[in-house]
């Protein structure tokens, strides 16, 4: 892309540059706008300012060290990327981690998806201007992190799964602070709905805005809310259940005309329904009882500290696996996760030994902000801040 | 399945199939891939999820260009792989899905795999002038001497990649 200077008038048309550096991008997205006046005659976005090479990385790293990578892919609900790597790594080993702990990964990805739509709802509003929601949301988001810390020890880069398992249990504390959670977080989604859906200026900001048919939304590729909020009940927890999600009980929203209103409503309808299933979650580890959480089988997954110590032959197996990595079978698998944004696929191809030969990641809002030019053209700029907040574009995840 | 149907639709199209994992794979010829393309279409096929390219260093044919499609309607899912020599074109999906734009970008940004009849093919992620296309396995995980020559006179490269051998 050739440099654009800041902003120049080029015949009728004015050039301006939305970013990279802007701020409703967010995170470093660069979009060209050319305007006549007001309205968009074309948006051409500029991405890869996040690039990090996560997939040249990834055949260099072992499986396991791959997954602090999968933390900064979508930063705002990271625990549900280590969830999608580790279930797109354990269908290419053909294992299944133990009960308790599909329970706890089921807990914290919708724990993450109730912080993302947050994030993602607040950031919208603040953008247009109604400052108030996004603060008594972030209050929540406060907690949700808090949970977070309690299991991972890290409150954004969690990478709380392991092959086979999770990290550790969560502790005592937790069940108290996820039971106030639930409490508190519906009262907070009332008072952002009594700030936010009725609201005129809000509606006039996002109705008719981004409005997309089922059709298109599915030629882009679209996945998740977005595509919900077109109308096509498409959810990989309902569809192509994995972690045991056909066992829980929840429902899809679908809104009708895709637009950014209709994207917030499907969005806050998913918190109350990820609350639901964190309630389920809660009271199916109770069931439960304690119980390992990692599987026990020690060619995959680390043994407990205190068996290196005292056995030789679990000594073996922590250095076999720390440095020669886990034997992998040779072939290719595409696993996908509904994570907040959409479908969160990754490709492994193994040609056995300790890396991957090579790892793609299908991000889901790079196919969504594939389609900003269509969704913003013949529109005023201030929608074009609307659009972007509704697509949820997480520059880590877009640009890997 | 759809593989039996594409099997008997378009006899000779599928040089290979197999279901890993219970993945349902083709691997379909260059010249029939589009026929393929247009007959899963028609059979629900209708949501490009992705497409990605690995590089299998390997004399007959260098890179393998990978499609995943999903079904909507019955969530099936399928992927296409098309073998693609060193410097051949692959054709475009974009006039069918409009998805395949910037995906098959990245494609050619990241592996140089030209995609024939593709509206605007320029680089994506990386920036125009950038050397070299850096998921091929030829290409050094430092980005090789010509990002690290200039201040400590040669590439760590070779270190790197002994250091993870």
């Amino acid at each position: 892309m050739e440099p654009t200077p800041h902003s120049r008038t080029d015949g009728d048309r004015m050039i301006v540059n939305m970013g990279p550096s802007h701020p409703v991008t967010h995170g470093t997205l660069h979009i060209v706008l050319e305007l006549e006046g007001e309205i968009i005659v074309k948006a051409t976005p500029n991405i890869g300012y996040l690039h990090r090479g996560v997939e040249k990385l990834g055949e260099n790293l072992t499986y396991q060290q791959f997954i602090p990578l999968t933390d900064r892919l979508n930063y705002c609900s990271s625990l549900m990327n280590n969830v999608g790597y580790t279930v797109a790594v354990e269908k290419l080993l053909d294992i299944q981690d133990p009960p308790r702990s599909r329970v706890l990964r089921v807990l914290c990805s919708e724990l993450a998806r109730i912080g993302d739509h947050l994030v993602c709802i607040g950031i919208n509003a603040v953008d247009i201007g109604a400052f108030t929601a996004f603060l008594y949301l972030f209050r929540e988001r406060e907690t949700i992190y808090d949970l977070f810390e309690m299991m991972a020890g890290q409150r954004l880069h969690s990478s709380f799964t392991r092959i086979g398992g999770l990290f550790r249990d969560i502790p005592a504390e937790f069940e108290p602070l996820c039971e106030q959670f639930l409490e508190s977080c519906p009262r907070t989604v009332d008072e952002m709905e009594a700030l936010l859906t009725h609201n005129p200026i809000w509606a006039d900001r996002t109705k008719g805005v981004g409005a997309i048919t089922p059709e298109n939304a599915v030629s882009w590729g679209y996945t998740g809310p977005c595509l919900r909020a077109a109308g096509v009940p498409q959810d990989l927890r309902k569809g192509q259940p994995y972690l045991g999600y056909e066992t829980y009980d929840f429902d899809i929203p679908v809104g009708t005309t895709g637009d950014v209103y209709d994207r917030y409503l499907v969005r806050t309808e998913e918190i109350r329904q990820s609350l639901r299933i964190v309630r389920q979650c809660l009271d199916r580890l109770r069931e439960l009882g304690p119980g390992p959480v990692i599987i026990e089988d020690y060619k995959i997954a680390l043994p407990p500290k205190e068996k290196v110590y005292t056995r030789m032959e679990s000594l073996i197996h922590h250095f076999k696996l720390i440095m020669h990595g886990i034997d992998m079978p040779v072939g290719e698998v595409y696993s996908a996760t509904e994570a907040a944004n959409g479908e969160l696929g990754f490709y492994l191809v193994s040609h056995g030994g300790k890396s991957p030969y090579r790892i793609h990641v299908r991000p889901p809002c790079f196919p969504i902000f594939n389609s900003f030019d269509e969704q913003v053209r013949g529109r005023i700029i201030a929608d074009a801040v609307s659009v972007l907040g509704g697509m949820n574009i997480i520059a880590g995840e877009l640009d890997r | 399945m759809v593989i039996e149907r594409i099997e008997a639709q378009l006899p000779g199209a599928v040089l290979e199939r197999h279901a890993f994992r219970g993945d349902a794979t083709v691997t379909v010829a260059g010249a029939r891939f589009l026929e393929v393309v247009d007959f899963v279409f028609g059979e629900g096929f209708q949501m490009l999820v992705d497409v990605t390219a690995v590089d299998l260093a390997i004399p007959e044919y260098r890179f393998e260009v990978v499609y995943h499609l999903l079904n909507l309607a019955s969530q099936a899912r399928l992927r296409i792989k098309v073998p693609v020599p060193e410097g051949a074109a692959q054709p475009s999906l974009a006039s069918r899905f409009k998805s395949a734009d910037w995906a098959e970008r990245e494609v050619f940004d990241l592996f140089g795999i030209p995609f024939e009849g593709h509206p605007n093919l320029t680089r994506l992620l990386m920036w125009e002038d950038f050397p070299g296309h850096p998921l091929r396995k030829d290409f050094p995980l430092d980005g090789g001497d010509l990002f690290c020559s200039q201040d400590i006179g040669a590439s760590f490269a070779p270190e790197a990649r002994s250091l993870n051998a």
